[in-house]
């Protein structure tokens, strides 16, 4: 069986694949034709591949942002399975250019698909960690709202009491999604804040406490220090917790995110991405290179500002998204 | 995995190219290739790489090396310059209307710092130019904008103009305009809701607010931290908003800021402002050449131009020296001085290609704080010839006067004063003592 059959199989097992397939086209409509139609205008100029073939894909794969030093790889080992199975027309590399690329985003766990870690019994806690203006607030909104319709009982603590604004803006996404919102006065602790939110939703009985944050850029070490004593009342006061700290990154971020994910990681040990705005032009290929150089899995793609622009990150779906229609093609 | 800067880059290959003579092709390829590397690493958009690569080559291949150069440092100082021409001059002005009050609009992506900026903006106006803005809330989308807009106000205590939610903010900025003529604003501020370069709707909107209220600013606020993308949100937002300026917000981030960059090329619009913080002061004039340095990997390859241009810096140096020696070191030459240093890029930077200054704890506070610089360059721009010349003539309602001028205090003048005169002291003794050792350091004599 050819790769793209088994790719293909292996997405039609996916239980709501179908469903879950036309959400991704819909919300991935921009940067997939911008980044498919790159590819497919590439091959249409080139019928051989040769060395100015390699150097344009470079750029679709660089202009994607997926970051030099994992394009260079990329185009290096092609060159070499090129040679290998003796490839000259552009039409047939098509094929190993997805393999590659779907190989990068799984990397070894081949099958698992990363939900949320929570725990099903009792409390679990979802630390929401990034820099300004990245989604964090929205995404809480609007995983409030999913856990809910799930039938969880959710509880939101307002973490950031610095910017101008944030508490309001969470409790009209809490009103939005019906739940609670805990939370103190502006300019107080945000660790007091977390601590409070916490004994509020554990006398709630509550099933999910997402815990937001205010916006930090990583090189701020008082702020990133901050954020560590945050993780510690946490674990302090709720065994295993968190559950889940999520990392919201900006799809229109270049490398810097690279850097975003390593210091976040390194003062709370990520657990997973929140990649928002990708219903943008931008393409939020450095989700490749975190993966490959760090590791931390994607598990929601923000497409959008309403409510139920959120959807799970699905590994398939989305390298499906990415190439639909270079495996429409190919059929 | 942290990126290198174009320096550490270079270290190899600038060694290996030592010939004299003429730059070769050869040269220039090696150089390139790094180049190329480091500025896709640094987020410059690929097209602009490209276009950098190619003009950088044509004009490297085959020049003249300069006494004291090594062909590879001959490269870099043409690739510092076309980054430097690209950037373009500085430029933080803002327009002022014929008629006030004078209208600004800020627009850009979801969050990137539109509403912070407007608050900033209104804190600069009022305290550098000395005007009474109105702020706009036209965001009835975001949740909780306009308080996050009112809240930034009531911390300047300067008035929001909003309608709620339910206007339209086409509306809300038409009359806006009126409220400040009655209120005799000068300036009035509208900040925007976030919105995608490709929402048809969304766009339109902002044609509508335009068409109505005719700004005469009209801000693009990008992230630094943008990627390959900030050409296609840079150009769309100018083709369809003719824009006056650009504000890059988040630079006290660790990003290189390449989109800086892509957008100077794809708009050809001045980048007049930068967003150092997340508080309210933090706005300052964007300086392109820093920009370039800091693309580049910062500090590092300023050392490195530093060297390709030794030859003028030592007569500098040695004008300089004389000066020292004879105590006939002016305000003039302090402030000449001072720009030299930040024309080198951030402070922090520079303190860190300086051998040994690091582990200077002195070094480390105050006369290195830039807004402290910045004072200091105030407040010799207010003295008179003489007075930079010869800073005895100094009586109370002197330094009065020049508080007055720079927006300080006089104890604050009094302090530079102090502090410039145990300077020279110092630099006598220190040129004194070096003069035996035949060194020429003295670089940056107010450190
Ligand atoms: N188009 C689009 N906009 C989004 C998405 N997620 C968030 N936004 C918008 O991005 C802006 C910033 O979102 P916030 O949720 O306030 O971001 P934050 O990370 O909480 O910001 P700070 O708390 O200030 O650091 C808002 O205008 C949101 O509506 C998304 O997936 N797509
Ligand atoms: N560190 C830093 N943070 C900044 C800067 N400018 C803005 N921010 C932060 O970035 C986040 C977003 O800023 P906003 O002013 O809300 O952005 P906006 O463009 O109005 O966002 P929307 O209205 O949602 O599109 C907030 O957390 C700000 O505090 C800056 O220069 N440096
Ligand atoms: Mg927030
Ligand atoms: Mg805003």
């Amino acid at each position: 069986m050819g790769f793209m059959d088994k790719f293909k199989n292996r997405f039609k097992q996916d239980e709501n694949a179908e469903e879950v397939s036309t959400k991704y086209k819909e919300g991935m409509k921009k940067s997939r034709q911008t980044f498919s139609g790159k590819i497919n205008d590439l091959i249409a100029r080139y019928r051989k591949v040769d060395e100015d073939f390699f150097e344009e894909l470079e750029e679709v794969l660089i202009s994607a942002d997926v970051g030099v030093t994992t394009v260079m790889d990329l185009v290096e080992e092609l060159k070499m399975e090129v040679k290998r199975q003796n490839i000259k027309d552009t039409k047939d590399i098509k094929e190993v250019i997805s393999e590659k690329l779907v190989e990068i985003y799984y990397g070894d766990d081949d099958e698992k698909i990363e939900g949320l870690k929570l725990d099903k019994e009792d409390l679990s806690v979802i630390l929401v960690v990034g820099v300004n203006g990245a989604g964090k607030t929205t995404s809480i909104g609007k995983l409030a709202n999913q856990l809910k319709s799930q039938g969880k009982k959710v509880v939101l603590a307002a973490g950031d009491t610095f910017r101008a604004g944030a508490i309001e803006q969470l409790e009209v996404w809490g009103e939005r999604a019906g739940v609670d919102v805990i939370k103190q006065g502006a300019g107080s602790d945000p660790a007091a804040v977390i601590f409070d939110g916490i004994k509020s939703a554990k006398a709630k009985n509550a099933d999910v406490l997402i815990c937001d944050t205010a916006g930090r850029l990583q090189n701020k070490v008082n702020l990133m220090n901050e954020l560590s004593k945050v993780k510690r009342v946490i674990e302090r006061e709720v065994p295993n917790a968190p559950h889940e700290v999520l990392l919201v990154l900006d799809a229109t971020t270049g490398q810097n995110a690279l850097n975003q994910a390593k210091t976040f990681s390194e003062a709370t040990n990520v657990s997973g991405i929140v990649l928002t705005k990708l219903d943008g032009t931008a393409k939020g290929g450095i989700v490749l290179a975190i993966r490959k150089e760090l590791n931390i899995p994607v598990k929601y793609v923000g497409l959008g500002e309403k409510i139920d622009d959120l959807q799970e990150f699905n590994a398939h779906a989305f390298v499906y998204g990415l190439f639909a229609d270079m495996l429409e093609e190919t059929e | 995995m942290a990126f290198e800067g174009l320096a550490d880059r270079l270290q190899s290959t600038i060694k290996k190219i030592t010939g004299k003579g003429k730059v070769s092709e050869q040269d220039v390829k090696e150089m390139t290739r790094e180049v190329r590397l480091a500025l896709l690493e640094a987020d410059v958009n690929f097209k602009v790489v490209k276009d950098l690569i190619k003009r950088i080559k044509e004009r490297a291949i085959g020049q003249e090396v300069m006494e004291s150069l090594t062909p590879g440092q001959q490269v870099i100082k043409v690739v510092k310059e076309e980054l430097t021409e690209l950037m373009g001059g500085e430029n933080s002005k803002i327009a002022v209307a014929d008629r006030a009050p004078t209208v600004v609009m800020m627009v850009g992506l979801q969050g990137a710092g539109k509403t912070t900026t407007t608050g900033k903006l209104a804190n600069l106006l009022r305290k550098k130019h000395n005007r009474s803005p109105l702020l706009v809330a036209c965001d009835v989308y975001r949740p909780a904008a306009i308080k996050q807009l009112e809240t930034l106000g009531e911390q300047l205590t300067m008035p929001v103009f909003s309608m709620g939610t339910e206007a339209n903010p086409v509306d809300i900025a038409t009359k806006a305009i009126e409220k400040a003529r009655e209120e005799h604003h000068d300036y009035v501020i509208i900040d925007t809701a976030g919105r995608l370069h490709v929402d048809n709707e969304l766009m339109d909107e902002l044609q509508e607010i335009k068409a109505n209220v005719k700004p005469d600013e009209i801000f693009l606020v990008v992230d630094s931290m943008t990627g390959q993308d900030a050409v296609n949100v840079a150009e769309s937002f100018n083709e369809q908003l003719d824009l006056s300026g650009v504000v890059l917000t988040k630079l006290d981030g660790d990003t290189r800021g390449g989109a800086a960059l892509s957008i100077k090329a794809v708009t050809d619009k001045p980048i007049k402002f930068a967003g150092m913080g997340e508080k309210l002061d933090q706005l300052e004039a964007f300086h392109p050449e820093r920009m370039a340095s800091r693309i580049l990997g910062m500090g590092d390859v300023l050392s490195l131009i530093e060297k390709a241009q030794t030859n003028v810096d030592e007569k500098q140096a040695k004008e300089l020296e004389e000066k020292m020696r004879t105590m006939s070191f002016t305000f003039d030459d302090f402030l000449e001085q001072m720009g030299q240093v930040k024309n080198m890029g951030p402070l922090d930077d520079l303190m860190a290609m300086i051998p040994g200054a690091s582990k200077m704890k002195g070094l480390k506070n105050a006369q290195l704080d830039e807004k402290q610089l910045s004072h200091v360059e105030a407040i010799i721009q207010s003295m008179t010839k003489k007075e930079r010349q010869d800073p005895s003539l100094m009586n109370a309602s002197r330094k009065k006067r020049i508080a007055k001028g720079s927006g300080t205090s006089v104890s604050q003048v009094n302090r530079l004063l102090k502090q410039f005169d145990e300077m020279k002291k110092m630099m006598k003794q220190m040129t004194n003592m070096q003069k035996g050792k035949k060194g020429k350091g003295m670089k940056f004599p107010f450190m």
